[in-house]
């Protein structure tokens, strides 16, 4: 693995190496010193087009915690703001001999561009681009999904856990979230079965391709219960058309209601109620449903952490691979 | 760490394999082994086996079952633990990454006590010294010794085992494999269910 660009071109190996990574990693989190060697001397850089705190707090998090070099480059107050390209950008990074490039960008496939091109020689990992992918999210939420599976059937360690069997409904703006896309891919990919519920509004042109079923309606898609329930944020800063008539007409039909999660709690279900964040309270999910023990919105985060550091081990470890080494050395690894 | 489920190697022609230690001799160096602990150690207390994956950890449980067998007061559950160094390597970017292993230490610590790394080949010393960094961020024993079930030289590191199974001399060339029932559960003989082999080019195979 040289980038991670998307989770539709990822195997079910890497997904679950990344996960099983992501399991140990998360054990540092525990102890005296949080911090690992692996990637002593080594740089990444954060390079945010686009606003965004959780993401790229979790990230600087992640490379700090393997002792990397975080440099942290946003859009606002930089060159960008007087006009400069993603290449020229690129290539004063690349100056800069960055190791890792962690990109979030308004344009969807502007990660690509950055890793097919010559202008910078580095791992490139898509933080967020346009309304394509976000890969790291989807490991996250897999992870979590697969900690909820093992919880719920009484297993003592996740590793090699795939989503087999499992069920995941995604509430929400599927039209414009890269969430959602990325865990389309990845949940399917480990054997998951996804459905979206959305209104019409807010669902895009061409799914009918895409390997989930579609239903209109929260309440039909809650039963019989399914293992976790991905509520999507409403993205005011995207709604620039009348998708829905109200936020009330919006939090009535497709919000997480105290209803709703009075009725899973009288069917006795052990649906998980996921959360990419940041929350709006009462629109996509009540404060009764974000606090209740069903939430894993705060082990999201944790995931996140722990999930990039996952990556940017995987993708750093091992890229000197090219230069010969004493074949004979290669036994005592 | 000795892999035998790495890929990587000299490059593979026609290999003489030789078993070197069969399942009864392993058993009787780790007997010994046990003894030595327990000697140099004056008795099981405060003492903690943390086994380096994969095959260290299933020796170091051996160990700890011969330590409780001849010390009644030794709690082999609390005592016995799994230390994960691959984050630590030296070599990290010359080679494809690995999934980590769990690290488990006992619940009381390593602090004050007297921690024996186990570990199934000594080779080139890097593996114990990236164990003993990552010993460091978990506490501070009182002193760190080393076990290893077979030492085949060759050290590129000041490192030496304080209980050694059997001392091979080997060329750089062979391979020596570990092969134990936990680990590799491939079908053997039951009296290689646990071996030692070495492994080398046959002569005349132009390897």
């Amino acid at each position: 693995m040289r980038h991670l660009l998307s989770t539709k071109d990822l195997s079910y190996d890497a997904a679950l190496t990344i996960l099983d990574t992501a399991d140990q990693m998360a054990a540092v989190g525990q102890r005296a010193v949080k911090k690992l060697p692996a990637l002593r001397g080594r740089t990444v850089v954060n390079l945010f087009f686009e606003d965004s705190t959780r993401t790229r707090i979790s990230f600087e998090t992640a490379a700090k915690r393997l002792s990397a070099d975080v440099l942290n480059f946003s859009a606002k107050g930089s060159s960008v703001s007087k006009g400069e390209s993603l290449k020229d950008t690129a290539q004063t990074l690349a100056a800069m001999s960055a190791d890792a490039v962690v990109i979030r960008h308004s344009a969807s496939g502007s990660p690509q561009q950055l890793a097919e091109s010559d202008w910078i020689d580095a791992a490139v990992v898509n933080a967020g681009d346009g309304t394509h992918e976000h890969p790291t999210q989807a490991l996250l939420d897999a992870m979590t999904l697969r900690q909820h599976r093992a919880r719920t059937e009484g297993r003592e360690s996740t590793r090699g856990l795939d989503l087999e069997g499992m069920h995941v409904v995604v509430v929400g703006d599927v039209l414009h979230s890269r969430v959602a896309r990325s865990d389309l891919w990845l949940f399917t990919t480990l054997g998951a079965r996804v459905t979206f519920v959305a209104p019409p509004t807010l669902l895009p042109v061409g799914m009918g391709e895409w390997p989930c079923r579609v239903l209109f309606s929260l309440d039909e898609a809650l039963d019989p219960a399914p293992d976790a329930v991905m509520m999507l944020r409403v993205q005011r800063e995207r709604m620039h058309a009348a998708f829905f008539p109200t936020a009330q007409e919006y939090a009535r039909e497709w919000g997480f209601t105290p209803e709703r999660l009075g009725a899973l709690d009288a069917a006795g279900a052990s649906t998980a109620i996921m959360h990419p964040g940041p929350m709006n309270r009462g629109l996509e999910i009540s404060s009764a449903a974000a606090d209740s023990p069903r939430s894993t919105v705060l082990d999201q985060v944790r995931n996140g952490v722990s999930v990039r550091m996952s990556v940017l081990y995987l993708l750093l470890a091992g890229d000197d691979l090219d230069t010969p080494t004493d074949p004979a050395r290669l036994q005592e690894r | 760490m000795n892999d035998g489920t790495s890929v990587a190697g000299p490059p593979t022609g026609p290999v003489t394999a030789r078993v070197i230690l069969s399942a009864a001799d392993i058993d009787r160096a780790l007997t010994r082994i046990a003894h030595e602990i327990l000697e140099s150690n004056k008795g099981s207390s405060d003492l903690v086996l943390l086994g380096i994956p994969r095959r260290g950890y299933p020796l170091a449980q051996r160990i700890a079952a011969k330590i409780a067998a001849t010390d009644p007061g030794f709690d082999a559950a609390a005592s016995l633990g799994q230390l994960d160094v691959t984050m630590f390597r030296d070599d990290l970017r010359k080679n494809p990454a690995r999934t980590p292993q769990p690290t488990r230490i006992p619940v009381q610590g390593i602090d004050g006590r007297t921690v024996v790394l186990v570990d199934d080949v000594l080779y080139s010393g890097r593996t114990v010294r990236a164990a003993l960094d990552a010993l460091v961020d978990v506490g501070r024993p009182r002193v760190v010794r080393l076990a290893v079930l077979v030492d085949r030289g060759h050290r590129e590191l000041p490192i030496r085992a304080d209980h050694v199974g059997k001392n091979l001399p080997t060329s750089s060339q062979e391979k020596v494999r570990v092969r134990l029932a936990e680990t590799d559960p491939e079908p053997r003989s039951a009296e290689h269910a646990d071996c030692v082999v070495i492994e080398a080019p046959a002569p005349g195979a132009g390897a």
